[in-house]
């Protein structure tokens, strides 16, 4: 398969690190332990001076903090908080224990910054690779001003990219790391381990996976619910939608723009509001059963039990999803619905073709064909859906009191209601883990075989 | 004998041609009604959240005037200013972020250009707030939890993972000729004079359509919002305080408040959406073409 042909490097360089260690003079060798030498010695001085800055600020840093923060990192601290009666204010006070949250925080942003110093490490060896190269066939050497102006042509790259890439470290790789950490710890209420908690390996695992306990089973049931959820609201946006939008560009139909207008309208209320809409109408006492009882359709005193019964709760978040979801995929499907070449449809009506064949052979294919990494794409979004689940039925009802999921909570609500209400932080990142380990198989045996990802950048 | 197969194949159509128009008519009812319902709910004069008509029986405008008065227990106009605040900052970043990244990955080649984008795949797999506990740590670590710094805070979220929602305008931009930049290039421009004053000038609607969507989304999230604002209510965003008023301690007085709330911020974004309907049919479009 594709991931594991090997890549041939389309951007070869003279100017590799294993060269620069191998063939470098002796400026560029120094330069592995004084980094920036080989820049000073060949003119760029500036420029090398902020190599050596570099280092000597990961220096600084690792000295008064970073190895510390190292090394506590295996034990993630060990100084419990305690209560000490303080004789002259009469009162208890706390001691400092150790935090082993801010431990693993900072632990892991220290091997992160290791990670980039690394980086520069290299970047500064090939660098005065480069320049010793260049010194020595008699070329010139750029200086900064020169380098600063490179950044605005050939590594305009680095300019445009550092900025986005750095926040995305900061506030998405950052906290993915740290929670997957996490999730070998024991870093849980249970056992209030919240202040100070241990490496307890791949035991969160197990526990979840044994289906003969609360957390397993609940664990196993919320997990096919999810995976039967993420089909039905998939399959069933996609087939209303493209229903809809047939239905809207067939030929007969008069006032196309005002029906496409009545179902776009829905998806420009902002989608939590109107779930929150929808679901006060659901409740016992909410619109829709006082409009029912008023019609006379069910009883006075009674109502639809549309988020009290188990059953009853899943196929209504179903329903309602369609009622979000299908004017998204109406926009979608629509454009691609007329793009599909009209000749197609002309030549099979000369053929004698009926409505039904030319949907079957030409129409669907089509679809499928063009919108297969959307449905990939709408599939991992509602294995994540948070928002149409939490906001409408919150999860509930919950039926078995003993276990921490309700019947209709998906992999990320449960995770939701882990961490933020009963602060299992450890389980719920094994849920992560988990959720991400079935879409990354389910994205990568679809996605990669798909025509639009191979052929991507094709121009 | 032939006029009858066209009058009756007529009739056919004419017969088929009712059915859909009586589909899309229940349908559109079926679509339209929460809306026309919340709107209405809006107006009601009797208070309470769950009432035993369907229509409200008298009308008034209290519910509006009452939400922008009413500043004692949900303060809704100092809500209003802090999520505009955040929304037009992070706004800003946001679109620098996406149509930077959106630009190198469709022009540039270079070196991580390829593993970046499988790396945004990846990072998309996860469950978006999986690391929102972590986020939270983080930010508090850094001191940005307390009082005015949490909008900023708040900006920091919105904007940071930006970069790697690039698909859409980089499949706008990788629709534009190459042609016209290799033009460029000859005449001497280099790739930053290309990005200014060629490509965006040439995508106005993708950076219409970035600018909005990326100014709409502090509106609409609520669950980060309420993760990192915890209890300094003087910093809730509308969609935190839109949720409180149907909590159980304020439902009762408050909801028909919540829906005049809903009417008023939907106003804005729907007349956004509606405007950008069009690129958003074209973006996504542009971005499946394949």
């Amino acid at each position: 398969m594709g991931i594991l042909k090997k890549r041939v490097n389309e951007f070869p360089t003279p100017y590799t690190c294993t060269r620069a260690i191998r063939e470098g003079g002796p400026e560029t060798k120094l330069s592995m332990a004084l980094m920036g030498f080989g820049n000073i010695v060949h003119g760029q001085i500036i420029k090398g001076l902020l190599y050596l800055a570099v280092e000597a600020a990961y220096i600084v840093f690792m000295i008064m903090t970073g190895a510390h923060c190292l090394a506590m990192l295996p034990s993630l601290g060990t100084v419990a908080q305690e209560e000490v009666w303080d004789e002259s204010l009469q009162i208890y006070t706390y001691t400092e224990g150790d935090q082993s949250i801010l431990i693993l925080l900072f632990g892991v942003a220290t091997v992160l910054v290791t990670f980039l110093m690394v980086c520069a490490w290299r970047g500064a060896l090939r660098s005065a690779y480069k320049a010793e190269c260049l010194a020595k066939e008699g070329k010139h050497v750029n200086n900064f001003a020169e380098d600063l102006k490179t950044l605005l042509h050939e590594n305009l790259q680095r300019l445009l990219m550092t900025p986005p890439v750095f926040f995305i470290g900061a506030f998405t790789i950052l906290p993915l790391i740290f929670m997957i950490c996490m999730a070998f710890t024991n870093y849980s209420k249970i056992d209030s381990h919240l202040m100070l908690f241990d490496w307890v390996g791949l035991d969160n695992f197990k526990a979840l996976f044994d289906s003969t306990s609360i957390l397993g089973s609940t664990f196993w049931s919320v997990l096919g619910w999810t995976l039967v959820w993420a089909f039905f609201a998939t399959f069933s946006n996609y087939i209303f939608g493209m229903i809809v939008s047939l239905l809207i560009n067939r030929r007969g139909t008069r006032a196309k723009g005002f029906w496409r207008f009545c179902f776009v309208l829905s998806c420009a209320v902002p989608m939590f509001v109107s779930l929150l809409i929808m679901r006060t109408m659901l409740q016992p006492e909410g619109a829709i059963n006082v409009l029912l009882r008023n019609l006379g359709l069910i009883a006075q005193d009674a109502s639809l039990p549309f988020f009290t019964d188990p059953t009853w709760a899943r196929v209504t978040v179903i329903v309602i999803n369609v009622w979000v979801g299908v004017p998204y995929t109406l926009l979608q499907l629509t454009g691609v619905l007329q793009n599909i070449p009209a000749e197609l449809y002309e030549a099979a009506k000369v053929d004698g073709a009926n409505a039904l064949q030319i949907f079957t052979k030409i129409t669907l294919p089509y679809m499928l064909y063009v919108t297969t990494p959307y449905l990939i794409v709408t599939f991992t979004g509602n294995v994540n859906n948070f928002n149409v689940i939490y906001l409408l039925s919150g999860g509930d009802p919950v039926t078995d009191l003993s276990s921490t999921a309700g019947k209709t909570d998906l992999l990320v609500t449960w995770l939701y209601k882990l961490t933020i209400d009963r602060q299992y932080y450890n389980i719920g990142a094994v849920i992560g883990i988990l959720t991400f380990v079935i879409l990354a198989i389910a994205a990568l045996l679809t996605y990669r075989n798909t025509k639009s990802y191979k052929e991507e950048g094709g121009f | 004998m032939a006029g009858k197969k066209i009058q009756s194949a007529k009739r056919k159509r004419f017969i088929n041609n009712s059915i859909v128009h009586v589909i899309l008519a229940v349908l559109a009812v079926i679509w339209v009604f929460p809306i026309v319902w919340v709107v209405l709910t809006s107006f009601r004069a009797e208070q309470g959240s769950y009432v035993s008509t369907f229509l409200p029986q008298s009308y008034t405008l209290d519910n509006y005037i009452r939400l922008f008065t009413d500043t004692t227990i949900l303060n809704f106009p100092q809500m209003f200013m802090n999520t505009l605040f955040i929304a037009i900052f992070s706004c800003i970043l946001s679109t620098f972020y996406v149509l930077a990244v959106s630009y190198c990955l469709s022009r540039l080649r270079f070196k991580l250009r390829k593993p970046y984008m499988n790396m945004s795949m990846i990072l998309g797999l996860f469950p978006g707030f999986m690391s929102m506990i972590a986020v939270y740590f983080i930010l508090k670590a850094i001191g940005l939890t307390e009082g005015n710094l949490i909008k900023l805070a708040l900006i920091l979220v919105y904007s940071g993972g930006a970069g790697l929602s690039f698909q859409i305008a980089k499949g706008f931009f990788d629709t534009i000729p190459i042609a016209v930049d290799e033009a460029a290039l000859l005449d001497g421009c280099t790739r930053w004079q290309i990005f200014t004053k060629i490509t965006l000038p040439l995508s106005k609607p993708i950076v219409i359509y970035t600018v909005l969507t990326s100014f709409m989304a502090p509106w609409l999230d609520f669950i980060f919002a309420k993760v990192i604002c915890r209890a300094n209510s003087d910093q809730y965003t509308i969609a935190i305080g839109l949720w409180n008023m149907l909590q159980k301690e304020y439902i009762d007085n408050w909801y028909t408040c919540f829906a005049a709330g809903a009417v008023l911020i939907s106003i804005p974004i729907a007349a956004l959406f509606l405007y950008m309907q069009r690129y958003y049919v074209d973006g996504l479009s542009g971005a499946v073409k394949g």
